[in-house]
């Protein structure tokens, strides 16, 4: 068998086994928490048979591994139970969110990762210019600001005076392709500045530890032009890391956008997060928990996966 | 059209080094006419690449050209602009580097970057510069040409990528060709095609060319003429055969005497032959793939034996496998007449105490961060026991031993150290335990030749003053036919041949032997055009 094939095919495998292994935490955290949920939600004075009712309606009969079972098989078709505070079930409403939360890390990503790999590449070819200290310390300074106060800094700007951008991002379910666009500007910004940085530095990073390789310095004895020689000759083989970097900043960008949600007041997965917490809606918290680990597992599997096939010694063995 | 193409006046290039700019070339001149093929020759650190590179107008990072001229063609590339010296290189000057495994960008099939030189100067299309290709890899007799051109680098042996590599140095027909130590990586056997290939293709294309080595023999089947640099001065330049029939300077005499060296013949034992290692029908393996097969070997107390081969042939496993590194297969090592555990965590500390081992790379055998007191002073310590001033003493003896002073080089780090000290301080490690045994991996072949031959005699002497017995690994036969007693021949995890020095290298030789020394270059300059026809008349096997 091509190694290539088994090395994904056990990637894959250990990614599947992570995933489960998490929702076995996530589920017995829940477990653990101290009470019947039972009781907490309907009160000490809840008479018998109403507490049996809720039992019924929200899967809390039988062992603990029967009702792990249900809850994994419906959350494997998508179906996450119900909400304990609205008793809605929770894949009606936690569904347009997430779509929302990916829409906007898509956007961001859309938009930082080709500026962080040409930035990177232009910091390798000017390595120790004005230009690169620049790139690196102007980057470096937009990471060690919070993200909530990017945000009001972008919102004070763009918004309030020069008024191009709205400063809420309170898109409708119907919203059209450009009107979203529009409105999720200034938080896809915000994240753009987040993420930059990090990945800006490492594509700069990776070029500059090739430069000094024969095959580099080959290839300028050549007489190929500098820039083609970091473009061509340099950039795929440093696609190893830039991949892992970019696949965990893509993890945050969905993982760790609660706080820039709750500022631009937009509908996505981290406001229903902070809601359910502070609801203790724990059905909800569950979803989250499970949607936002998952996306991590997924991406990393991603980038293991995509810098094995960049490594040409495994894609086109002898 | 001038008869000179590269004329180099006075030239004087600093490195940045301890704040500093320091000279690393001197003030050298180098004429080179059209078609002509100059030999550089000196030991490392002569400057040799440095000046080589220099002819293209390049410095390597923290170097810079401080003074004099370097005119090519009409051009000083010492004035030239950046994009000015950027078409010239490739296009009229190209470059074949000493690794050719590292020097091609693992990323790309050979033909692609074959092609990128002709296409990115506008010398020829895409598709005119595919047929070129399979046709130069024709004429440097690569094999299957029509197809190994879409093979990426590690798919390709190294003899092949370095013969691939000069094919690309000629891809835009260049007047002038730098070929920097471009077989020092090869086996023998690999080097002989590679040379030939380079002199023919040269010679078809009358392209001139500086060939950098620090082999003489080698220089002496390639170069019209020889210039020897000895720390970034000028020795001396002559004709390469009057040079290598009547060299004028001391120092290049010199370099012509490291061959000379034989050891005294040794003294005959009282009480006979005694066996100190016993390997008997030992196989080995990495994996699936088998690298040891059915070895057997008997090496005498007192002696030492020559593992010889090319790479790959299962020297260094053998080396492995005798130190419990890698547990074999099959068979087993007897000790004295005891069996040795096949790993060497299992053997007892008296026993590891009397296998020791001396690596090939020095520099990364030492750690970096270890004074040479307490490199030497661990062992001392683990397998002796010995602490404070006992332990002192017996590192001043052993730095005695090896000649170094030991109060000059008792706190000294790794790096304040030569190649050739840093061996030095190795064999000290090995003699610190006491051993009998001592396993020498190619100790020499990183080291200059004057510096190879002072840790040859050393660890000749060392032998007979405390009674040592050598397993000594090398693909280089001189250093065999210094210092063996017996020698061993490898091929692919078989031996081949094994008996006494004078046996194995007087006739006849088994078939793969025969290859082997016939493929080591000798100073007569005629050597390798003898050799192909020898070998064309009669083919070996």
């Amino acid at each position: 068998m091509n190694p290539i094939l088994t090395i994904v095919t056990k990637r894959l495998l250990i990614g599947l086994l992570t995933l489960w292994i998490v929702t076995v935490i996530i589920f017995a955290a829940v477990e653990l928490l101290p009470g019947d949920i039972a009781t907490e939600m309907l009160g000490q004075a809840a008479n018998e048979e109403t507490v049996a009712a809720f039992r019924e309606r929200f899967n809390l009969n039988g062992t603990v591994f029967e009702r792990y079972v249900s809850w994994l098989a419906g959350a494997a078709t998508g179906d996450f139970g119900v909400s304990l505070a609205n008793q809605r079930p929770i894949s009606e409403f936690v569904g347009q969110r997430t779509a929302n939360t990916f829409f906007l890390a898509a956007y961001a990503a859309a938009i930082s990762v080709p500026i962080a790999v040409v930035a990177g590449m232009m910091g390798a070819l000017y390595n120790g210019s004005v230009f690169d200290r620049m790139l690196s310390s102007s980057t470096l300074a937009a990471i060690s600001f919070p993200e909530f106060f990017i945000a009001y800094i972008l919102i004070l700007v763009f918004s309030v005076s020069f008024g191009w951008f709205p400063s809420l991002a309170n898109v409708d379910v119907d919203a059209g392709l450009g009107e979203r666009l529009y409105k999720t500007f200034l938080p896809a910004m915000t994240l753009t500045l987040i993420v930059l940085a990090y990945m800006m530095r490492m594509t700069r990073a990776a070029i500059l530890n090739l430069l000094a390789l024969p095959y580099i310095e080959m290839a300028h004895l050549k007489g190929i032009k500098r820039w083609r020689v970091i473009a061509v000759h340099a950039l795929p083989n440093a696609l190893a890391p830039i991949i892992n970097v970019i696949a965990l900043n893509l993890a945050y960008l969905i993982v760790g956008v609660v706080l820039v949600e709750v500022v631009f007041v937009y509908p996505g997965l981290g406001q229903v997060l902070v809601d359910a917490v502070s609801n203790r809606d724990v059905t909800v918290v569950q979803a989250a928990c499970l949607i936002f680990a998952a996306t991590y597992i997924l991406l990393n599997l991603l980038a293991d996966i995509l810098s094995i096939i960049a490594n040409p010694r495994l894609l086109h063995p002898r | 059209m001038s008869d000179v193409l590269l004329d180099m006046k006075n030239v004087a290039i600093e490195g940045w080094s301890d704040r500093r700019w320091k000279p690393i070339i001197k003030g050298v001149d180098l004429t080179l006419k059209r078609g002509e093929i100059l030999g550089l020759i000196g030991e490392s650190g002569a400057g040799k690449s440095t000046l080589g590179l220099a002819a293209m107008g390049y410095t390597k990072g923290g170097c810079r050209i401080s003074g004099g001229s370097i005119n090519f063609d009409g051009q000083d590339l010492t004035r030239a602009s950046n994009e000015a010296l950027r078409q010239l290189r490739g296009k009229r000057i190209a470059y074949v580097a000493q690794s050719a495994a590292a020097a091609f960008n693992p990323a790309f099939k050979l033909i692609d970057q074959y092609c990128e030189a002709p296409v990115q100067h506008g010398v020829m299309s895409k598709t005119d510069a595919q047929k070129d290709a399979v046709e130069l890899y024709r004429k440097i007799r690569l094999p299957n040409p029509d197809t190994i051109g879409f093979r990426y680098p590690h798919q390709v042996s190294g003899g092949q990528l370095q013969r691939a590599m000069t094919a690309m140095a000629m891809a835009c027909r260049p007047d002038l060709i730098i070929f920097d130590e471009p077989t020092t990586a090869l086996d023998v056997t690999t080097q002989i095609e590679v040379l030939a290939a380079v002199r023919d293709i040269v010679r078809e294309y009358n392209t001139a060319a500086i060939y950098i080595t620090h082999d003489l023999a080698v220089v002496a089947q390639m170069a019209d003429h020889i210039k020897v640099l000895l720390r970034g001065e000028e020795v001396e330049q002559a004709p390469a055969r009057e040079m290598l029939a009547n060299p004028q300077e001391d120092y290049t005499k010199s370099l012509w005497a490291v061959r000379e060296f034989r050891r005294a013949p040794p003294v005959a034992r009282e009480g006979g032959e005694e066996t100190l290692l016993d390997i008997t029908n030992v196989s080995a393996s990495y994996g699936a793939q088998k690298v040891l097969d059915d070895v057997s070997l008997k090496i005498r107390r007192g002696s030492t034996v020559a593992v010889v081969g090319e790479s790959g042939s299962g020297k260094s496993t053998l080396a492995r496998v005798i130190m419990g590194l890698l547990p074999p297969t099959e068979g087993e090592i007897l000790h004295d007449g005891t069996p040795l555990p096949k790993l060497g965590t299992k053997r007892s500390r008296g026993l590891q105490r009397h296998l020791q081992m001396i690596h090939q790379m020095a520099d990364t055998a030492l750690n970096p961060k270890q004074r040479i007191k307490d490199v030497i002073g661990r062992p001392l310590e683990f397998f002796l026991g010995l602490k404070g001033a006992a332990k002192e003493a017996r590192i001043r003896e052993l730095l005695t031993l090896i000649e170094l002073d030991p109060d000059e080089f008792m706190h000294r780090l790794p790096s304040e150290l030569s190649g050739g000290q840093k061996q030095r301080v190795c064999i000290a490690r090995a003699l610190a335990a006491e051993p009998s045994f001592i396993i020498c991996d190619e100790v020499t072949s990183a080291l200059d030749q004057l510096v190879a031959e002072g840790i040859l005699r050393l660890l000749d002497r060392l032998q007979r003053e405390l009674d040592l017995t050598y397993l000594f690994i090398t693909h280089d036969l001189a250093t065999v036919r210094s210092i063996a007693d017996d020698v061993v021949v490898m091929q692919n995890g078989v031996i081949v041949e094994q008996g006494p020095k004078d046996d194995i290298f007087s006739p006849p030789h088994a078939p793969y032997t025969e290859l082997l020394l016939s493929s080591v270059p000798e100073m007569d300059p005629d050597w390798l055009t003898n050799i192909l026809k020898n070998r064309r008349e009669k083919p070996l096997q």
